[in-house]
């Protein structure tokens, strides 16, 4: 999905120059510094925020591929919903937290060294990989150019399209699973005080409202 | 060096004055109808509104920024000091950040970007944030309760303004913002066989959805009826009670802004953008950008007149009202429109 303008392909990997280069490594740089800072924070409010930091830097490197569509997903979704869910709870929350990690100090030196092991992996797994020079012609359904059709456009020809029941087979799952949630948490309580708006609404002045002509002084 | 000019620096000094531009014909306009709002309001209930400053009261706006920037800004000494001070910038910068995409007349936005629409619906839920960190930041009741019930206010309201923008997505087939204006150029009256008039805009085939669109604009944006966030009988002035001086100018200012914000959406979604209302001589004589601004001045005061006449909801009322009145209605329309327009043939 890669080249974008200044960019450059050769031999499997991308090169990105100029001005988008300069905004890869700003965002790049300020989603990883901001990721660090959700674990490294000691105000649990402080690490959503850093958290939500990091989504949109995450969707600036979206954009910066072209995928303008995703990007904006990633906010709506991750960013306006989801987070401030978050955001919530952590704000009601009364954990100490810091408490919480007062220990977590202790085991930092197991913690660097299954770090260590595990980034040392990595580069050994990364350093040798490369995209099959074979993959754009063995792929089902080819990115087409973004010219040609707006992500958009594409995404909807391969969910809506190409893999309709699959997409919504995934759709079925998640409501099966949202019902299953409810029916789960779902209480009746009997003698519980409850409002029915339509009983509400009918209500009429012949009913609602006695009239009683007071004579003074005497009371009802 | 010269390629690097041509590309770069004159297209970002380029950006830079329309986005200045922008900025002040927004600001001044916002400022008047800053003005205009206190004056409906006032009329309807009988009184003079703001008549001191300048005639007729018109500096009014320009007294009350000139007050509110030299006061002095008083920080609580329990508050988060960094977050109580990034509130209300993420308020005022969010706010005028959405419109970089909106467009006042063909072609003139500051960036014609292709999921436009989906740009602004992000940003206006972000808004919610401005809030949820005054509420939290100032270290105090009111506030936090203001903070609680925004973010349930803001998230349920914009499932239905989603689902509203879906629907006239479809009709319009982009989401690009100049692509649904130009796409109401035709519509129910040209195929009636009238001239291109106001008839071809989308209010009138998507009624019931525009009504749904503006209801949930107020509540989206805080406004009253659904003011809960800063309901005064009940929260004193919810998330804003710790603001004072500057601090507090930026939440009233992103409000407004945000408020004018939504005022246009509305005139792109579905009173055709910068088209005039007929398509014939003394109407195309106008400027499309004079057209826009009528009809988001239209919009704002009818904002303004249901801020002035409709008493304010419960909570409860809110809620209902959101979850299971437009969310069943808006979710039924988008089925029902997207089978109109297969049916008829209108989108392939």
């Amino acid at each position: 999905m890669l080249p974008t303008k200044g960019g450059e392909a050769h031999s499997g990997t991308v090169m990105l120059n100029g001005l988008p280069a300069v905004f890869f490594y700003l965002f790049a740089f300020v989603a990883i510094a901001s990721a660090f800072m959700v674990i490294a924070a000691r105000n649990p409010v402080h690490s959503v925020l850093f958290l939500i930091l990091t989504f949109f830097n995450a969707a600036g490197l979206f954009l910066l591929t072209g995928a303008e569509f995703l990007a904006m997903i990633l906010l709506v979704v991750y960013v306006g919903a989801v987070a401030v869910l978050f955001l919530f709870v952590v704000m009601m929350l009364d954990v100490d937290f810091a408490e919480l990690k007062s220990g977590a100090l202790q085991y930092a030196p197991i913690g660097a060294l299954v770090g260590i092991i595990l980034v040392g992996e990595l580069i050994v797994v990364l350093g040798g990989y490369a995209f099959s020079p074979r993959l754009a012609a063995t792929t089902g359904q080819p990115t087409p150019p973004l010219a040609e059709r707006a992500n958009t456009a594409a995404l909807g020809d391969v969910l809506y399209t190409h893999y309709l029941f699959a997409f919504q087979l995934a759709g079925m799952v998640l409501l099966v699973a949202m019902i299953g949630a409810i029916v789960l948490t779902l209480r009746h309580k009997a003698n519980v005080r409850r409002q029915d708006i339509n009983q509400q609404v009918a209500r009429v002045p012949e009913t609602a409202i006695e009239i009683r002509k007071v004579r003074t002084g005497e009371g009802v | 060096m010269e390629a690097f000019l041509t590309t770069y620096v004159v297209p970002a000094v380029l950006v830079l004055l329309q986005s200045v531009l922008l900025l002040v014909v927004l600001l001044v306009l916002i400022a008047y109808l800053l003005y205009a709002d206190r004056k409906v309001w006032a009329a309807v209930q009988l009184r003079r509104g703001p008549n001191v400053v300048g005639p007729w009261g018109l500096l009014q706006s320009f007294a009350d920024l000139l007050k509110f920037v030299v006061k002095e800004p008083v920080i609580p000494a329990g508050a988060n000091k960094g977050i109580f001070l990034l509130a209300p910038l993420v308020a005022a910068v969010l706010a005028l950040s959405a419109w970089a995409v909106i467009p006042v007349s063909d072609g003139w936005a500051v960036a014609n970007i292709n999921v436009g629409i989906l740009y602004v619906f992000a940003i206006a839920s972000l808004e919610v944030y401005g809030v949820i960190m005054a509420g939290w930041a100032s270290n105090s009741k009111y506030p936090f309760l203001g903070a609680l019930r925004s973010a349930a206010q803001m998230v349920s309201y914009e499932v239905s303004i989603g689902f509203v923008i879906i629907t006239v997505l479809l009709c319009v087939g982009s989401l690009n913002l100049t692509d649904i204006v130009l796409a109401q150029e035709n519509g129910i009256g040209t195929r009636l066989g009238l001239p291109n008039t106001l008839l071809d805009w989308h209010w009138l085939p998507l009624f019931p959805m525009f009504v749904v669109f503006f209801i949930s604009a107020l509540a989206e944006t805080n406004r009253p009826p659904f003011d809960l966030v800063e309901a005064e009988s009940e929260l004193v002035a919810g998330h804003m009670i710790e603001y004072s001086s500057t601090p507090f100018l930026l939440f009233f200012l992103g409000e407004y802004v945000a408020i004018v914000l939504m005022c246009a959406l509305t005139t792109i979604l579905f009173l055709g953008g910068w088209l005039p209302p007929f398509n014939f001589a003394p109407f195309t004589w106008v400027p499309g950008v004079i057209w826009f601004v009528l009809k988001v001045c239209l919009v704002f005061f009818m904002i303004a007149m249901v801020k002035a006449f409709v008493p304010r909801y419960r909570y409860d009322q809110l809620m209902r009202l959101g979850w299971k009145v437009f969310l069943p209605l808006s979710l039924v329309m988008v089925v029902v429109t997207a089978f109109f327009l297969k049916l008829t043939g209108m989108v392939g």
